[in-house]
């Protein structure tokens, strides 16, 4: 159990929140010319890191809304909460 | 070939104080090179090995292991084995895999415990209830045991759970797979790893695999943490890590790695004697031969490799327990833990060819492949021998994700263990 602080909200429990899976990965912007190999791309490959994650949360049981967090899969440290669209921040190892 | 094990052999040892029994396998320096690596030693590498040797004659093999035999996945589940499985790919690999269960102590000469005490699914509402005759009438249809039982059935089944119709969760009916059960995890790994080891097959563990050695396209080798180590093929068994595995040879997989927690209660005498899942209250347990409770449920949500889940899970757990089975409530849980299971979108296994020559991945079994232990390694050693997959397996490749031939466990087989 951690301790995600919300942007809008402040430092809730994991509990409120609902996980949103790796950030970052952007609708095709024309998807009528994307190839098989291009859809199972978007569509299901992923980083799965171990190590620093940039992923999706929702303040699901608060105020519903999306944002993005740099969290570590082995300490569950986070150490970044930013708004979607913004870029991901460096983190150094 | 190793002295075999028997009556005989237990009571000549007995009268030693057991000071002579002979270690089950070797623990020898990695050669320079093999006809065949496999990473991971969990179940389904070392019996990847064992049929590798066995089935196909190809012994100059090793299993490279970061931590100890079974220290992952294998020696962290809650031991369910079953087949009834909707999909007729997924039926045909998993009841292959229990048909090789049920003669499975016998082949290896070790005692795996396999014990087919019944697995029981409960249906709380109409639409279960529904699906779950769909299910079984589906998984009927493939030759797999199956059959609905009801309220009055399951009470006769099962006394001790609540089936009481006031019940906040009331149980209207149920799936029973008889030929399910439990085995005992670790002599799985240990089962194959002597006859693996009596074959030939070096077994190398504290042995991290940190790169793979690749050039034109092809495998070479892998980096360990005892040096390099050349093979002309590579397969990689590593469940959780496979993604991390992935990484190292330069693709990606459709895979996230999550914990998945189970517990154990003090022990208790037999008082439940088949394992019981709920898939709409999530929990499921067995009592193993110790007496304790085994209990598990879902994954924990977000990506980690930390082998702890949040206590959250725990508690969700443990409320559909004393739901279920009241008079489990004053029990006391004695020890919890997390294991980190390779989850796949369509909640089925990958098992086949990499993007990379000679490189083979088995890997996606998420939170239920523990059952498939026998089979997984049986196809996995045909697939590295012949260089394709064998027709059990040929459904469950990479490419499904490009083709788009899913095979969706997770809606048909509501709980994934
Ligand atoms: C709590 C829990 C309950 C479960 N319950 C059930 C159940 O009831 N029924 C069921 O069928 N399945 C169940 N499962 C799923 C099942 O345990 C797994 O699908 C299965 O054990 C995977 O088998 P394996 O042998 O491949 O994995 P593992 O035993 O995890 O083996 C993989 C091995 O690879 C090694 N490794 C990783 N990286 C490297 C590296 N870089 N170098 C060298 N070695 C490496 C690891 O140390 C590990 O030993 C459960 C899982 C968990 C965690
Ligand atoms: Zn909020």
């Amino acid at each position: 159990m951690f301790l995600i602080s919300c942007p809008f909200c402040g430092p809730r429990e994991e509990s409120e929140f609902s996980y949103g899976h790796e950030g970052h990965i952007a609708r095709p912007a024309d998807p009528d010319s994307l190839s098989d190999a291009e859809w199972a791309d978007y569509l299901f490959m992923r980083k799965n890191p171990k190590g620093w994650h940039y992923e999706r949360w929702n303040h699901a049981r608060g105020c519903r809304r999306w944002f993005n967090v740099a969290r570590h899969t082995v300490t569950h440290e986070i150490r970044a909460v930013y708004k979607m669209g913004d870029p991901p921040p460096a983190i150094e190892p | 070939m190793k002295a075999r094990y028997s009556i005989f052999s237990l009571a000549r040892n007995a009268l030693n104080y057991h000071q002579d029994w002979r270690q089950a396998w070797r623990s020898p320096e990695p050669k320079s090179e093999y006809d065949v690596v496999i990473v991971g030693g969990g179940g389904h590498g070392l019996a990847t090995a064992y049929y590798l040797a066995k089935e196909h004659g190809i012994t100059n093999v090793a299993v490279v292991e970061k931590g100890w035999l079974g220290g992952g996945n294998t020696g962290r589940n809650t031991t369910i084995v079953r087949s009834n499985y909707l999909w007729d790919e997924s039926a045909a690999i998993y009841e292959h895999s229990l048909k090789l269960w049920e003669g499975l102590s016998q082949e290896l000469n070790f005692n795996v415990m396999f014990s087919q005490r019944g697995i029981m699914n409960l249906a709380h509402n109409q639409h279960e209830l529904r699906e779950l005759h769909r299910r079984i009438n589906a998984i009927r249809l493939n030759g797999i045991d199956s059959e609905i039982l009801n309220v009055e059935q399951i009470k006769a089944f099962c006394p001790i759970l609540n089936c009481s119709p006031t019940a906040r969760h009331p149980v209207l009916g149920a799936s029973l797979q008889r030929r399910g059960g439990t085995a005992r995890h670790d002599a799985v790994a240990w089962g194959y790893a002597r006859g693996a080891d009596s074959r030939g097959v070096d077994i190398i563990q504290n042995c991290e695999v940190t790169g793979f050695r690749i050039s034109n396209g092809r495998v070479q080798g892998i980096e360990t943490t005892k040096g390099y180590i050349g093979a002309k093929k590579v397969a990689c068994v590593t469940a959780g890590h496979s993604g991390v595995m992935a990484g190292l040879a330069g693709f990606r997989l459709p895979i996230e790695s999550h914990p998945l927690q189970a517990l154990v209660s003090e022990p208790v005498k037999p008082v439940l004697d088949t394992v019981v899942m709920s898939p709409a209250v999530h929990v499921y347990v067995s009592q193993s031969d110790k007496g304790e409770l085994v209990l598990g449920a879902g994954i924990d949500a977000y990506n980690s490799y930390a082998q702890t889940g949040s206590p959250l899970v725990v508690e969700h757990q443990l409320n559909a327990l004393v739901e279920l089975f009241p008079i489990f409530s004053r029990l006391r849980v004695l020890r919890q833990w997390a294991g980190i299971v390779d989850t796949c979108p369509d909640a089925s296994p990958i098992i086949g060819k990499m993007p990379v020559e000679g490189l083979y991945f088995n890997c996606g079994w998420g939170t239920g492949g523990f059952k498939a232990t026998p089979g997984s390694g049986w196809v996995m050693a045909y697939t590295v021998a012949q260089d394709r997959p064998h027709p059990l397996n040929a459904p469950f490749g990479l490419e499904r994700f490009t083709s788009g031939y899913l095979i969706d466990e997770h809606g048909a087989a509501g709980v994934a263990h």
